[in-house]
């Protein structure tokens, strides 16, 4: 197991942190805790999957991006959209308009990242799994594929190797710049993210090459931002200047692949869609003990509705999600033509289809030294019934068990238990009327 | 380090809990994930029988920094065949039991399979089954 953080995209501005704990006590994976009044994320264990971003009041949680300037560094400038893009906005915008105004903002060409599926489904004889242990888990979603590095490592070895469709259609539309003579160092390809787990995941050194697959990432809602008043300014012209824009076509299960239920659907066997990321602990959890059995394929996803649900959507994700399936209903098979020309990149995208071996990254342990480790564990047996037990995290940490390991690893005191410090002071009649005896120490 | 989890018959919504929380310690200890896959299927199957098929009873795990010795213990009826009830789809599972999803027959030799050491003694008054797992890959 490697100890190497991975590379994250959220982060606090402490200027605006009020420490009001709520992100700490949203955190699916227990990795904030309060410091002098302000939320530290603990960068070993986020998994970028943005629930603390959605908790913050204060939006004191940002999620960083690539100056949008930087597309002006290329010559040639490609986006490359998830579908949900297209969902964010009303009805009465066509999908016209809006892929007309990402070329007036600057971009030469734009991709939906989902084509990739249609790539898969082409060059890939429709097989979509490859893992040493079933059911094999889905390896689309990359705050899922940490979430189980960290926490489930007996789960790693079912998580998909193939590369997900965002990464193939990159892949794809730089082999064929290339091969159109377009020098590499002109070639700038720009993912628009909806959440903060893609951005990390490109930005991760283990992941990317086959020639760097991605140059940058922009938020989605900053290019909602600048399309929407691109529109707004020229209405009236979009009608007749984006009358014969040619839109790269998408078939029905790539336009729907990145809402649940969209990869499953597509898989043979058994299969199961889960969405929302304490719905999915829930879930490996049993996975885990063992108790699920005969199921051939898991689609997991961290945000509710699937990549509708990323925090960085402006527009309500049950409208994004209509509007999705009203489109995919108008949207066609793939063409001869266009299966020629994804066939023509076949054996480069073949030999580059799957991703490197996932590692279970240990941070759980309490020590390298299991003889340590296990001091640490009785220690913190001690420490966590002593605790009053009622994740109030007054004391910086989200839960007692949580801060109970913080003392055993030394990184915390006892002290810092506001709880136990009334229960010794004289005066707490009125706390006593909210909680009667609960604050008595429970019984090992 | 001794854990002890007590276990009634016929609460299936509970079984589990002592392997969960087993797991969890192992974690903590930063065990290969390879035995802790071992352990959790093991005891769990264990767990599950005493649910099943016994009058209740408890598991006691004694982990120190080279295995886990697992006891599980009831208090009857015990297993009048153990050769029989070791061999893989045996089982006297009741309809109910199996319409949860268990009583395949398998629970006694995953035990086996998983564990480096297994001995039960059973008798009217109970069964005990004891496993030792090394915490060593080999
Ligand atoms: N603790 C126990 N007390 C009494 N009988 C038991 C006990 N454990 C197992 N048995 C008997 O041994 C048989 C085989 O057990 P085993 O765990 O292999 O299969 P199962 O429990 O029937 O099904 P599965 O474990 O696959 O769900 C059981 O059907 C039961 O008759
Ligand atoms: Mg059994």
């Amino acid at each position: 197991m490697k100890g190497v953080s991975f590379h994250h995209a959220l982060t606090v501005r402490e200027e605006l942190c009020q420490g009001c704990t709520r992100c700490m006590r949203n955190c699916p994976t227990e990795a904030i805790r309060l410091f002098h009044g302000k939320a530290h994320v603990h960068p070993d264990k986020c998994i970028d999957c943005g629930q603390c971003m959605d908790a913050c009041p204060f939006d004191a949680i940002v999620i960083e991006q690539d100056d949008f300037e930087k597309i002006f560094s290329y010559n040639y400038r490609v986006a490359i959209l998830p579908s949900v893009f297209i969902g964010q906005f009303a009805d009465d915008i066509p999908e016209r308009y809006i892929y007309k105004s990402l070329l007036d903002i600057g971009f030469n060409e734009v991709y939906e990242a989902e084509f990739g599926v249609d790539i898969l489904q082409t060059i890939g004889n429709r097989f979509s799994t490859y893992a040493d242990d079933k059911p094999v888990i889905s390896s689309y979603c990359p705050a899922i594929v940490r979430l189980i590095q960290i926490k489930y490592p007996t789960l790693v070895k079912h998580i998909n190797l193939l590369r997900p469709p965002v990464e193939i259609t990159a892949m794809y539309i730089r082999k064929k710049l290339l091969d159109r003579g377009i020098d590499p160092k002109d070639i700038g390809i720009f993912y628009v993210t909806p959440c903060a787990a893609k951005i990390a995941q490109i930005k991760s050194p283990e992941q990317q090459k086959p020639e760097d697959i991605f140059t940058g990432v922009i938020n989605l809602d900053y290019i909602y931002n600048l399309v929407q008043s691109n529109i707004s300014k020229n209405k009236k012209i979009l009608e007749e200047i984006s009358s014969d824009l040619p839109i790269p076509p998408l078939t029905p299960d790539a336009g729907l692949w990145s809402l649940t239920t969209g990869e499953s659907s597509t898989v043979s066997g058994r299969t199961l869609a889960i969405d929302e990321i304490h719905n999915v602990i829930d879930f490996l959890e049993k996975l885990e003990n063992d108790e699920v059995k005969n199921l051939d394929f898991l689609e997991l996803r961290a945000c509710a509705g699937g990549c509708a649900g990323g925090v960085l959507n402006p527009g309500n994700r049950f409208l994004a999600k209509e509007r999705l399936f009203h489109r995919s209903q108008s949207m066609k098979e793939i063409t001869l033509e266009q299966e020629a020309m994804i066939c023509m990149q076949a054996s480069y995208l073949q030999h580059y289809i799957k991703r490197d071996r996932i590692e279970a990254k240990a941070v759980f342990q309490l020590d390298e030294d299991i003889s340590k480790a296990l001091e640490k564990l009785e220690n913190y047996q001690k420490v966590v019934n002593a605790l009053p037990g009622i994740d109030c995290g007054l004391c910086g940490a989200p839960t007692c068990s949580a801060l109970a390991e913080d003392i055993s690893k030394g990184i915390a005191d006892i002290t810092q238990c506001a709880v136990l410090k009334l229960r010794r002071t004289d005066d707490n009649l009125a706390i006593k009327k909210v909680w009667g005896n609960s604050l008595e120490p429970h019984q090992p | 380090m001794d854990k002890r989890y007590a276990i009634p018959s016929g609460d299936f919504t509970h079984a589990g809990q002592a392997s969960s929380e087993i797991k969890r310690l192992l974690k903590q200890l930063n065990i290969p994930p390879k035995i802790i896959k071992r352990v959790v299927v093991s005891l769990y199957e264990a767990e599950v029988n005493v649910v099943a098929h016994s009058l209740g009873g408890e598991v006691l795990c004694s982990i120190d920094s080279e295995h886990i010795k697992i006891t599980v213990s009831d208090r009857g009826p015990g297993i009048p065949d153990v050769g029989l009830a070791m061999s893989e789809g045996y089982s006297t599972a009741s309809q109910e039991v199996r319409e949860m999803g268990f009583g395949a027959g398998m629970g006694l030799p995953n035990m086996r399979n998983n564990s480096d050491e297994m001995d039960i003694k059973t008798s009217p008054e109970g069964t005990s089954i004891f496993m030792n797992i090394s915490f060593k890959e080999n």
